[in-house]
């Protein structure tokens, strides 16, 4: 009997301490979207039971290693004790209901996470390696994330090529993006601040590196960096050129592969590439002209650079850009000398 | 030397060269014929490689001589029943019949595996110890990421049929398997699909993932295709190494062992058998579909073509997740075996533990699907998942509380091996909590794809098997050898693993909470992750020295270990009743089951009565 007082007693401690010992580190990141406020809660349910089951456990484990271990000299064996039915069924009906009951909060709480608001604004994100590129409603098209605190937001996503995941850690929120479909993310930021956006399935060598800026601002920020985004995107159109290219390259995530300075990355770079001798995998050699250049972009397998993989561009810009948008990016290119 | 350069190995290692050589060459020559391109970047192309892998995987099969036997049967000749092995080293290099000879063979070849599997982690984990890279490239990073995944995968699948392989037969009292060339033939499956996953680093790599999810692995280098093709032949051993224990365990029990009076170990063999035959066939499916898409552009998970991404995840996990349970399953009955003997008392709830490890097996083929709660399959499928992954939880509460029941009011010792099962409890412990997150799907949606699960899945397995892996080689090995390990070195093995492997996974899981993702070379310095990832580097060396400690242990002891032919644990288990090592034909004289497995500390009681009335160890 007053093993297992020493025991309770130790294991309310033990319990105890690791909860509040642990909780004070902050294990979480900051609360940003009123859905982290859900799953946090579920998690500190989680955390409880967790910590309360590793006391329960470990204390008799290490009390009973230390009390129980065997004297020198003594060759007997222990108490034989074979089992005791009522407290084996106990200790299945018990983990049993708390289980069910967890599947309910479980349940409860994803459901809290979906809940819809019908004015919710939408934008549609578009996931490919190694780039994000945001579609908004008002038509203009950005590689950073900017939305207005509390209101939610439904993200239209969809990838044109690999499966990726848009994951803000201080959303808490996560969802995969699929090639040839749509799957949405909906939250709701309630915390002005900078964030980043991480590709969080796993999408081929570059993966680390598939990041982009989520900003959170005021509603009035927020209105007025749409404006500013209007504006600029009419002017560009409007004056086309290398200006307008200089824009499209960023917003269509070329630069996620090509470089303008003249380092390697997974696509050739761009630098001095205008009229220069460009080595193909196939042997021959060829000019870089203007007719090379739209063919690169509209039909990338046509002539692939010796030492750069082929099928890693995507085969759509021939449809997602107009001509004259084509025209805009091979003026740009032209620039780089 | 020349018993080397002959031997079986050596012979199939030349034979998959040359039926690899052979079948490329044969696809390059009809494409030749054909009019299309014979060659490509890694000189054969693609069909010509994955093609030779085949034809170079069943030739290094029938070159070392383990389906001869079923020739000769085809042709109408007669073979002996039993084939007498060479006395020295080069038995375990050739093919042999007896189950221990082969159980040591897939030890021996597990550990080799783990310890590639380990240098690769060593590799990527250098690469981790700072933000920014240092060694490696991209693509290295993600072909070492994930050739550590499946290297180590494969590895403790071989090592749980090495155990059990040679267990299970000396247990019930058999003087081998059911079906001794089909033991044989799993076991010379495994070093050509070795073969294969290792070839992945000559073939460009691949970078996906153990995982291998399309589109990526279908956009992947020729190595993503050795990759699958590995897998694919190291799962006919699993296959056929379950259906064989299985039929051994039903047909070959020596008299008297009814079912409750079965050593725990082998309730937890029979539930993880289940799992290989009926489930591996998934995973072999799904990479097959895959290899077809690249090879033949049959449309399977591809959405340009009407296929669906998802469908494979589904397949995938359908295997994978159960696969799991193939491994923990045989280390928690190695837990609950050599409990009783280290705290000299009766295995608490003997009929709980045994049916807790087939509800795990069971309920573990309803849960697949919580790996894909973020994947955008139907949504309403999450809540019945997460019912059913929650309730794994049950019977894995059962086994906890009964070994703390078990321990309690014993008379505890702790020799290394009992270290390493203590160990592996605790281990495992917070690797079975810090599962419940991860089934409620809300918190599922923050933890998955992070270092949180890198953690949670390193403690299941290391605590799950690699811990017990370690206590039976240590429990065994003079059984196997008639030597004992070392207990000085096999202390120091476990006092620095221990603490090292817990730092490891306790940063591994803070860092994911906050934000660190999986399968990431390189992690931006402004999330402050530094110092946890150098802390890490740290502990992942502290454990590689641990490993060669316990190899040169290993060593040593098998050169000059002390002898030890006798029942060198007092246990009650019918292997030990006889002297050590074992007999080639294990029991000399038959034994028949007249008590409790058990009953340590109950006064006069047997186990097992042998035929020329000697008896079980008096206690």
């Amino acid at each position: 009997m007053r093993h297992f007082v020493i025991v309770g007693v130790l294991v309310i401690i033990v319990f105890l301490a690791t909860y509040f010992g642990l909780t004070a580190l902050k294990l979480m990141p900051v609360e940003a979207s009123a859905q982290s406020i859900v799953v946090d809660w579920m998690w500190n349910l989680d955390f409880v039971v967790m910590c309360f089951l590793f006391a329960l456990i470990i204390v008799p484990l290490v009390y009973g290693l230390i009390v129980f271990r065997r004297k020198k000299g003594d060759t007997s064996d222990g108490e034989y004790i074979e089992g005791n039915t009522k407290l084996e069924i106990t200790w299945t009906v018990i983990p049993l209901i708390t289980v069910l009951v967890f599947a309910y909060l479980g349940a409860y709480s994803l459901g809290e996470t979906m809940a819809v608001d019908p004015n919710a604004l939408e934008i549609s994100v578009t996931a490919r390696q190694w780039s994000w590129q945001f579609d908004y409603p008002e038509g203009f098209t950005s590689n950073e994330l900017h939305l207005p605190v509390n209101r939610q937001v439904v993200l239209n996503m969809t990838s044109l090529d690999v499966i990726h995941a848009f994951w803000v850690p201080q959303f808490r929120i996560r969802q995969d993006i699929l090639p040839g479909r749509v799957t949405n993310y909906r939250i709701t930021p309630i915390l002005i601040g900078n964030y980043t956006v991480m590709c969080s399935q796993l999408c081929g060598t570059s993966h680390s590196y598939m990041t982009a800026p989520v900003i959170v601002t005021s509603q009035a920020d927020y209105d007025a960096w749409v404006q500013s985004q209007v504006t600029a995107a009419q002017a560009a159109a409007a004056a086309g050129g290398p200006a307008n290219g200089k824009l499209l390259v960023s917003k269509y995530g070329c630069l996620g592969c090509h470089s303008t300075d003249g380092s390697k990355l997974v696509g050739p770079t761009w630098q001095g590439l205008y009229q220069s001798q460009v080595k193909l995998s196939d042997g021959r050699t060829v000019t870089a002209d203007q007719a090379y250049l739209v063919e690169s972009i509209v039909s990338p397998s046509a002539k692939v650079v010796n030492g750069f993989p082929d099928n890693v561009m995507p085969k759509t810009f021939g449809t997602v850009l107009t001509q004259s948008q084509i025209n805009d990016i091979v003026s740009y290119i032209e620039t780089l000398k | 030397m020349k018993k080397f350069l002959t031997s079986a190995l050596v012979r199939g290692l030349l034979w998959q060269a040359i039926g690899w050589l052979l079948g490329a060459l044969f696809v390059t020559g009809i494409r030749f014929l054909m009019g299309m391109n014979p060659f490509d970047q890694f000189f054969f192309t693609e069909p010509a490689w994955v093609f030779g892998a085949l034809v170079g995987a069943i030739s290094f099969v029938a070159g070392t001589g383990a389906m001869s036997d079923w020739f000769k049967w085809a042709k109408g000749e007669e073979t002996p029943e039993h084939r007498e092995d060479p006395p020295g080293w080069e038995k375990y290099l050739n093919v042999s019949l007896d189950h221990k000879v082969i159980g040591i063979q897939y030890t021996v070849t597990a550990l080799i595996l783990m310890c590639i599997g380990g240098v690769f982690a060593m590799i990527f984990r250098t690469e981790l110890a700072h933000s920014g890279l240092q060694i490696l490239t991209l693509q290295e990073y993600n072909t070492f990421m994930s050739l550590h995944g499946i290297v180590m995968i494969v590895g403790i699948l071989v090592g749980v049929a090495g155990v059990m392989n040679y267990l299970v037969p000396m247990m019930i009292g058999a003087d081998d398997m059911s079906f001794p060339r089909l033991n044989a033939f799993s076991f010379w499956v495994v070093p050509p699909a070795a073969i294969l996953l290792l070839s992945t680093l000559a073939l460009g790599g691949f970078d996906t993932g153990w995982t291998g999810y399309p589109p990526l692995s279908a956009r992947a280098p020729v190595g993503m295709q050795m990759f699958f093709m590995g897998v694919a032949v190291a799962g006919w051993s699993s296959i056929l190494g379950g259906l064989n224990l299985i039929a051994t365990v039903l047909r070959m029990r020596t008299k008297g062992m009814t079912a409750f009076r079965m050593p725990i170990f082998i309730w937890a063999a029979i539930a993880t058998s289940i799992i290989t035959l009926t489930a591996t066939q998934l995973i072999g499916l799904a990479f097959q579909m895959v290899m077809f898409q690249r090879l033949l552009g049959m449309g399977f998970f591809d959405p340009a073509k009407g296929g669906n991404p998802i469908l494979f995840q589904h397949l995938f996990w359908f295997y994978s997740h159960p696969a799991v349970y193939v491994f923990v399953l045989p280390g928690l009955g190695l837990i609950s075996e050599l409990m009783p003997v280290f705290v000299r008392k009766p295995l608490f709830g003997y009929r709980f533990v045994a049916m807790s490890s087939l509800g795990i097996a069971l309920v573990g083929f309803l849960v697949w699907a919580h790996h894909m709660f973020t994947s955008g399959m139907n949504e309403y499928l999450r809540v019945p998942f997460m019912y059913s992954t929650l309730l794994v939880a049950v019977p894995t509460g059962v086994k906890f509380f009964s070994w703390v029941a078990t321990l309690w009011k014993g008379k505890v010792e702790t020799p290394t091996p009992m270290l390493f099962v203590v160990g592996g409890i605790v281990v495992f412990l917070l690797g079975g909590l810090s599962g419940p997150p991860n089934a409620t799907v809300a918190t599922d949606l923050h933890l998955h794809d992070t270092y949180w699960i890198v953690g949670h899945f390193h403690d299941t397995m290391f605590g799950g098997y690699v811990f017990p892996f370690f206590a039976a080689i240590y429990y065994w090995f003079p059984k196997a050898t008639g030597k004992r390990m070392n207990e000085t070195l096999g202390k120091i093995h476990f006092w620095l693993m221990t603490p090292a492997f817990l730092t490891l996974t306790l940063l591994m899981m803070r860092v994911g909470l906050l934000g660190m993702r999986r399968r990431v070379a390189d992690y931006d310095p402004a999330l402050g992750f530094d110092n946890y990832h150098l802390i890490m580097t740290i502990a992942g060396y502290l454990i590689a020295i641990s490993i060669a400690i316990f190899l040169y242990n290993l060593y040593m002891s098998l050169k000059h270990g002390e002898t030890a032919t006798g029942n060198v644990w007092n246990s009650r288990s019918p292997e030990w009743q006889v002297p050590s090592p074992m007999p080639v034909h294990n029991y000399d004289i038959p034994f028949e089951v007249v008590g409790e497995p058990y009953d340590y500390g109950l006064p006069g009681s047997v186990y097992v009565r042998f035929a020329d009335g000697g008896q079980s160890t008096k206690h």
